[in-house]
């Protein structure tokens, strides 16, 4: 007997009489197989790793911009101001306190019902809403990475005669990198998590499946634990992978 | 080779150097001593620039290096420098750590640096280490990479602050030995150290700066054997 029988035969019992198992698995149809509802989840999931990309990509390089115009601001030379440095400096500063002072979920909704009020494409509204946000978390990671290094390293490459850029990319930029790879793999997952939120402004994610399928059945439990599922395996092979990639940047680290 | 003339420094209010001049000539090892926090670092971080002077002149080879025009990196070429906590590159092998500065300065090819680095590994009998990490070294290795690492560069001068101070006691005589046989081989240096008997064996001059001033300077049997400064006197008593 298949699952497609077993609920038919489940189905014409009253509800009074079904056992606990059979309510359990009648519920679970519904969420699941019925009407190859477990499509809609999968749809979500893809917009979920689409969205999850799109604004990984623009807080990478909001992030990656916006530290490096903070940093090379910092590290003028004593009593050198350069007026366009310190502008978009003022500017990102501007940003990071914006961002990291508000809801995400506020921000979103400014994005969504406000900046983007016309706009039909929810998804690509709340991808955007995201990578904003997350930039201003990246940048500061990456800031806090540069600031932590050791100046000497920075002093070692400078007095080599390697100038500013060659000594940020081939001596301070890796030993960052791999000191903030840990936090990096954070701010991801928060990211991957947060795209859930994109829900409230109709971005069409897994939560945003789960709630219509809930809405149709009149049953939510089972929508949104499968949903929580989803998150939780994409959460752990992320870390799996995160894991390995740390793992192969600490081999300089072996005595 | 370089000509210091009314080198003043300070941090904030504090006045670190005040008004220092000074010249050293090709092949001299100039020794610099004094108390704790006197100015020593400051005073050679000056020479190439990784402080930048409040006031006064630095000429190199004829070139005044505190002018904003100077290409400051085409300047530090020429200086190696070597730091009390060694700064090797810790993302990198001995062998990269030694090569990239040549390399991507455009001083020599790859392979050409390759070689050098391991003719200069050699030297300093650490052609073994050419593939481990730094944190696989001890310190007296890692000191002697450093050196090496300036020197594939093929400077004119080396600046050394406080080179074995970080080091343990059994380590110091093997990065003094390689500083001597440089030394030797007539290279131009400026050394802060606390290593008095480095100083008397190999120092042509011995600058002791406190107070933010050259107090004295002198060859070492005079230096040592006479000192006119009474917190020179003060200063060797403690330390000899
Ligand atoms: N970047 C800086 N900012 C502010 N003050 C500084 C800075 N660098 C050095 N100083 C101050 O300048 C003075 C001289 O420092 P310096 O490192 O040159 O002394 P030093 O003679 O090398 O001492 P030590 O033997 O401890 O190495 C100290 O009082 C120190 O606190
Ligand atoms: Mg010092």
């Amino acid at each position: 007997m298949n699952v497609d029988q077993l609920y038919e035969t489940l189905s014409q019992i009253p509800k009074t009489d079904l056992a606990m198992w059979q309510d359990v698995f009648l519920k679970f149809y519904r969420a699941w197989f019925a009407e190859d509802r477990w499509l809609n989840y999968f749809e979500g999931l893809v917009t979920t790793i689409e969205v999850t990309i799109i604004a990984l990509i623009i807080g990478v390089v909001l992030g990656v911009l916006v530290a490096m115009i903070r940093t090379a601001h910092d590290q003028q030379r004593p009593g050198t101001h350069n007026f366009v440095l310190g502008f978009l400096n003022g500017i990102s500063q501007v940003y990071v306190t914006i961002i990291r002072g508000t809801p995400m979920m506020v921000q979103l909704m400014i994005w969504g019902f406000v900046i983007f009020a016309t706009s039909r494409n929810f998804t690509l509204v709340g991808a955007l809403g995201l990578g904003v946000n997350s930039g201003a978390y990246v940048a500061e990671i990456i800031r806090g990475g540069l600031m932590s290094l050791d100046p000497g390293q920075m002093e070692a490459g400078r007095s080599l005669g390697l100038n500013y850029i060659q000594t940020m990319r081939f001596i301070v930029i890796p030993q960052a990198f791999k000191a903030i790879l840990p936090s990096l793999g954070n701010e991801f997952i928060v990211l991957l998590k947060d795209t859930s939120l994109i829900s409230v402004i109709a971005g069409k994610e897994i939560v945003y499946a789960a709630r219509a399928i809930g809405a149709r059945t009149y049953e939510y439990m089972f929508p949104f634990v499968i949903t929580a599922i989803m998150y939780l395996i994409m959460v752990l092979i992320f870390s799996w992978l995160q894991g390995k990639l740390e793992r192969r940047l600490r081999r300089s680290d072996r005595r | 080779m370089i000509d210091v003339k009314n080198l003043t420094k300070s941090f904030g209010s504090h006045v670190v150097l005040n008004n220092i001049s000074q010249h050293i000539y090709p092949g001299e090892k100039v020794v610099v001593i004094g108390p704790s926090g006197s100015g020593k670092s400051t005073f050679l971080r000056c020479l190439n620039l990784l402080e930048e002077p409040t006031s006064g002149t630095i000429t190199f080879d004829g070139v005044d290096i505190t002018d904003p025009k100077v290409d400051i990196n085409a300047v530090r070429r020429q200086m190696g420098m070597v730091f009390q906590h060694f700064n090797l590159f810790p993302n990198m092998n001995i062998c990269d750590n030694i090569t990239l500065a040549p390399v991507q300065t455009g001083l020599m090819k790859k392979d050409e640096a390759v070689e050098i680095a391991h003719a200069l590994l050699k030297r300093v009998g650490l052609d073994d280490k050419a593939d481990a990490y730094p944190a696989q070294l001890s310190g007296g290795q890692k000191q002697r990479i450093a050196i090496v690492r300036a020197l594939a560069m093929k400077p004119k001068l080396m600046l050394f602050d406080e080179p074995t101070s970080a080091l343990d006691p059994e380590m110091v005589g093997e990065v003094l030995n390689v500083m001597k046989q440089l030394a030797d081989e007539g290279m131009t240096m400026v050394v802060v150290t606390h290593e008095m008997g480095f100083a008397r064996e190999v120092g042509s001059r011995i600058l002791f700066i406190d107070g933010g001033q050259v107090q004295e300077e002198n060859s070492p049997e005079e230096f040592f054997s006479h000192p006119k400064n009474p917190r020179l006197q003060d200063f060797l008593s403690k330390v000899l």
